[in-house]
């Protein structure tokens, strides 16, 4: 018998809830918000109780995916990204690069957003920027 | 002063007696207090001892921890930290054939007079205890204040407060007592799912019936809510019904629930 609890942050949002998760045998079965975390005391919402069973999901995604055809195919991180650039350039030469919105996230560092910002308005010319926890 | 229990734990582990505690834990650094699986009697690092300070004790589902561990391991022997609440929490898993008492071994605590005053509880204290002082039952004011209200307050009062429910479940997650493997409120044709705010009444009231006979007021589930619905007042009204009606209080007694309807086999009995 393997159990153990894991202290550990939500992942979803920028609030950053303390939680606990449960596992039995490495297999993640549970979580529980932190009582002593000063940010939820004790408390999480729908989507942070639900951690434990979206990483074991068989719905996610673990590989890089391109419609080809009207299919969703496996392609390598190499494919994908040079796929991505070319339309990214594609379609800022053809509408301009404000038909261009970044999502970022917030659970990312800030440096990561710093970049990311970078990215949108030194490359691509557009201050489009939004991230998940406004979706 | 909760050396006792520290040191308890650890001959009960050391003589075999139980494979693991599970109890809580302070974690070095952080301070942070969590659960915890003890399993070796020489090396209870951090082992929490703040049991008794203050009414925000920190309190965990425990008993719905040892469930899940006795689902994977049901041969396995455990042994829990039990308050009152734990060990009324543990009698009526054993009713509804959850749990075996075979597989338990509790280490009990009685609560502080401030936590039982806090928790309104009618037994702040397991039947044995390592630790602590018997304090006498609190009736709960709350409950009293409540139902006084004459009947259009009454309804304000509930459907104002039910009203700030974000349906986030977690009154049910936290739940010791919920156990079923498909939930009502997850069911389309009760609650609509996947809708926010839940239908007020609706969902509190389907939840509210469903803890009638069953809640043993723990109060975590209040403790949970992230919007402050007075949730234990409500399920301690719906046990005073019991009560009154059926004489029936879970977590009291060998006798089992009123509602239980359909009875059980032989082999499934253990209390
Ligand atoms: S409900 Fe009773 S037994 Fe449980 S923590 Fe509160 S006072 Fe203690
Ligand atoms: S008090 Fe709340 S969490 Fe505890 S048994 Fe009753 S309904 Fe469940
Ligand atoms: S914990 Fe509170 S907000 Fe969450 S579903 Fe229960 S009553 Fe609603």
């Amino acid at each position: 018998m393997n159990f153990s609890n894991v202290s550990t942050i939500c992942p979803y949002c920028g609030c950053g809830c303390g939680m606990i998760l449960q596992t039995i045998d490495q297999e993640i079965i549970n979580t529980l918000p932190s009582k002593s975390n000063p940010i939820n005391e004790g408390k999480l919402c729908i989507k942070g109780w639900n951690v434990h069973d979206f990483v074991v999901s068989s719905q996610r995604a673990t590989q890089p995916l391109i419609r080809k055809d009207g299919d969703l195919k496996e392609v390598s991180w190499n494919e994908v990204l040079e796929y991505v650039a070319k339309e990214l350039m594609r379609i800022k030469d053809q509408y301009g690069p404000d038909s261009i919105a970044f999502m970022s996230s917030a659970k990312c560092t800030n440096e990561e957003n710093f970049l990311f910002q970078k990215l949108a308005r030194a490359v691509v010319g557009t201050n489009n920027v939004d991230h998940c926890a406004r979706l | 002063m909760s050396e006792k229990i520290a040191k308890h734990v650890s001959e009960l582990l050391k003589q075999g007696k139980i494979e693991a505690f599970i109890g809580l834990k302070e974690q070095q650094g952080s301070k942070h207090i969590i659960p915890h699986i003890y399993t070796d009697g020489d090396n209870l690092d951090g082992f929490y001892t703040g049991f008794n300070e203050g009414a925000d004790a920190k309190r965990y589902p425990l008993v719905k921890t040892l469930f899940h561990i006795s689902k994977r391991y049901p041969e396995a022997r455990l042994g829990i930290l039990a308050r009152g609440c734990d060990e009324r929490g543990l009698k009526e898993l054993y009713k509804w054939n959850q749990l075996n008492t075979e597989q338990v071994v509790t280490v009990g605590l009685a609560c502080s007079k401030e936590l039982a005053e806090f928790c309104e509880c009618y037994k702040p204290y397991p039947d044995e205890f390592v630790e602590g002082e018997k304090v006498p039952g609190v009736d709960s004011e709350r409950v009293k204040k409540v139902s006084a209200l004459e009947e259009p307050e009454r309804l304000k009062f509930w459907l104002d407060k039910f009203s700030r429910c974000i349906k986030c479940y977690g009154c049910r997650n936290i739940c010791p007592m919920c156990f079923c493997k498909e939930c009502s409120l997850e069911e389309m044709e009760f609650i609509e799912t996947g809708k926010i705010p839940p239908e007020n009444p609706i969902f509190h009231l389907t939840r509210a019936v469903h803890m009638a006979g069953r809640c043993i007021d723990c109060g975590l589930c209040e403790e949970a809510c992230p919007v402050d619905i007075p949730l234990r007042i409500l399920y301690k009204k719906v046990n005073n019904i019991i009560m009154d009606h059926y004489s029936y209080r879970p977590g009291f007694g060998e006798e089992k629930s009123p509602l239980n309807i359909l009875g059980s086999r032989p082999d499934e009995n253990n209390s």
